[in-house]
């Protein structure tokens, strides 16, 4: 399976120039840029391990693809994201998060259900990689 | 004006340009004496008013019969809007009457339209209850619509103050939360609504939501009037979506959602199914706006309470919006929407088979989104509004669009929005599945040229037709609906139009 979160999921992967020409986007909206990696990959997983801290008032995008290249040396099978963090008052959110390694092959999840009152149900989304422990989920 | 027998015979002509009108206000005996007075000279038109911050501002298109004189007319609406009746009463005697009635302070021709003025009247913060839709309503459109001396009478635009907006909790989710609790940023959302909307079990139902979602959808859609029929119980549907729903999520990794309408014939029932919708873990739940303003703020105050997106359709709003002479201007429900409290709203898609001016429906945009509105008059927006915080509202596009047009939805539209294609996903020759991959492939590709710098007015469909040459779903979408366009004239358009000044 492929995981589709992030932006650009739907597309083949985005080379590294579209990777930096979206680094610049981002830049000259004065988005602060950021770098994230994980191999537990869950929907509700928000909190996925910072590759450093996001970097604000950088002007180039060449520092940005230092770091992601830094991030897919250091975990090439975990999942990684570049972030656009938008300081704007009333955003003070993300405004871009797109996937930039993810690993091979991608296990994917299974539902867990369990029958309650009625007939209705709890269901659990489960990432089969997440039986085993954190470090060792991908080969 | 008046067919009652007036007391003063003056029947000079007004000046509305200059705002001159011969109505001086009366001396306290005078102006209480029993009778039947103009409503000007009740003091429900002061062109030398000053409206105050705190005030509630109203813009009423006014078409007077036949020899009413405008100003009169625009008095009339703030009495009938406000404190009058149609005779003197002395019982305004025991309250500030002053203060508590409307003014008409400005009274301008609609450029292009002879027949037809502006009326702006200011009300004071006090006529109104914090916090209720239905009040703020029943003041400025309870009465007024029926009065015999106008031929037609359309609320055109609201200024609301700081004190008013504060008083709302608005939007129980709000756009920036909406996407985090999702995890979807960047680009704009993508919906469907299930067809046939009517006639389905609830078992193939679910089959539709299921393969729209895994296919790359976002969200799906009840549609307005899928209730509770014979054909499928009310629990039934939500069972079975819910099950479609964590199918999809487990299948892509991604949260989804189905809005479960929970529209019933009573708020015990509405509360009933919302309920349930919760306990099946549905991250949102929906309403059409004919359950009225009140319904809409208890279902947003539950909304809250319990972490959920609450969507409304806009179910009957054609039948008062669309008419540009009479009736209430959308960008009216929006912002009474945005105060009441709901956290997507369908308004409009510019270029689908549903009415929409792209200037009317951009200001309707930037009413529900904006942390500030400056005026605006080619998108209809008359007064300046500031939300003071109030969060965002994310609307909705559906109604006829496809594939086809991505670079023109993601130009009129921006990143903000739910892109709903219903019939775009499920009529695919190659199925639903393929139907929402088109629609996602299309959007991420023209998200990612416009991020790059290109021009997507220009180059969208060349844009399109590469990302189609890696995507056959999206080539067969191109080929179905390509060409299919609604060019029809808009009923309700700008009043003005900017004018090319030379440099």
């Amino acid at each position: 399976m492929r995981i589709t979160q992030g932006t650009f999921s739907f597309l083949p992967d985005l080379t590294d120039d579209q990777i930096r020409s979206q680094i610049e986007h981002c830049l000259e909206n004065g988005w602060a840029v950021s770098i994230e990696h994980t191999d537990d990959p869950h929907p509700r997983n928000t909190y996925w391990e910072m590759f450093g801290n996001p970097m604000f008032d950088l002007r180039d995008a060449a520092g940005v693809m230092v770091e992601v290249d830094a991030a897919r040396t250091t975990f090439p099978s975990h999942y990684i994201k570049v972030n656009a963090f938008d300081a704007t008052r009333g955003v003070e959110s993300l405004r871009l998060s797109f996937i930039v390694n993810r690993p091979d092959p991608e296990p994917g999840f299974g539902l867990v259900r369990q029958e309650a009152e009625g007939r209705s149900i709890r269901y659990t989304v489960h990432a089969y990689a997440a039986d085993r422990p954190e470090g060792e989920r991908y080969p | 004006m008046l067919p009652y027998g007036c007391r003063s015979n003056d029947e000079e002509h007004i000046d509305v340009e200059s705002g001159n009108h011969p109505e001086a206000p009366l001396e306290a005996a005078e102006r209480y004496r029993a009778g039947v007075l103009k409503y000007a000279q009740m003091g429900y038109w002061d062109p030398q008013y000053e409206p105050k911050d705190t005030d509630v501002l109203a813009l009423f298109r006014i078409t007077p019969q036949d020899g009413v004189d405008p100003v009169e007319a625009a008095a009339a609406v703030a009495g009938e809007s406000s404190t009058a009746t149609w005779t003197v009463v002395w019982t305004d005697r025991l309250t500030a009457a002053d203060s508590y009635r409307a003014k008409a302070y400005k009274v301008e021709p609609v450029p292009g339209s002879p027949d037809q003025h502006f009326a702006y009247i200011a009300y004071d913060l006090a006529l109104f209850e914090p916090c209720s839709i239905a009040n703020l309503s029943a003041s400025i459109i309870g009465n007024v619509f029926g009065f015999k001396p106008l031929r037609a009478l359309r609320l055109e635009d609201m200024r609301f103050p700081a004190a008013y907006v504060t008083t709302f909790d608005g939007p129980p989710t709000g756009i920036v939360v909406e996407r985090e609790r999702l995890d979807k940023f960047g680009r704009p959302l993508l919906g469907a609504t299930t067809k046939p909307k009517l006639g389905l079990s609830g078992r193939n139902y679910g089959r539709v939501v299921y393969e729209a979602l895994k296919g790359g959808l976002d969200f799906t859609k009840d549609d307005e009037n899928i209730n509770s029929q014979p054909f499928m119980h009310w629990r039934d549907r939500f069972l079975f979506c819910m099950e479609a729903v964590n199918r999809a999520a487990a299948a892509t990794g991604e949260v989804k959602g189905h809005y479960l309408n929970v529209t019933a014939g009573t708020m015990e029932d509405m509360y009933e199914r919302a309920e349930l919708a919760r306990d099946l873990g549905s991250v949102v739940v929906m309403i059409d706006l004919v359950i009225g303003y009140t319904a809409i703020q208890s279902m947003s105050k539950w909304a809250r309470r319990n972490d959920m997106i609450l969507h409304l359709h806009r179910a009957g709003h054609g039948t008062y919006t669309r008419q540009k002479a009479h009736g209430i201007s959308f960008r009216v429900i929006s912002k009474w929407m945005r105060l009441a409290g709901v956290d997507h709203i369908h308004a409009g898609t510019v270029v689908g088979k549903l009415e929409g001016d792209p200037n009317m429906v951009q200001g309707f945009y930037n009413v529900l989104r904006e942390p500030h509105n400056p005026i605006d008059l080619q998108r209809g927006l008359h007064f300046e509004q500031d939300w003071v915080g109030l969060r965002k509202v994310m609307p909705v596009a559906s109604g006829g669009i496809h594939a086809g047009q991505m670079h023109q939805l993601l130009h009129y539209l921006g990143d903000d929005v739910v892109l709903q294609f219903g019939g775009g996903t499920i009529g695919h020759p190659m199925g639903i599945q393929a139907g929402a991959t088109a629609n996602r492939v299309a959007l991420e590709a023209m998200v990612l040229a416009r991020n790059e710098g290109r021009d997507i007015w220009n180059e969208g469909p060349d844009i399109l037709a590469a990302a189609a040459r890696g995507c056959r779903p999206l080539e067969a979408a191109l080929d179905t609906w390509g060409e299919i366009t609604f060019d029809y004239t808009s009923t309700d358009t700008p009043d003005y139009v900017p004018t090319a000044t030379p440099a």
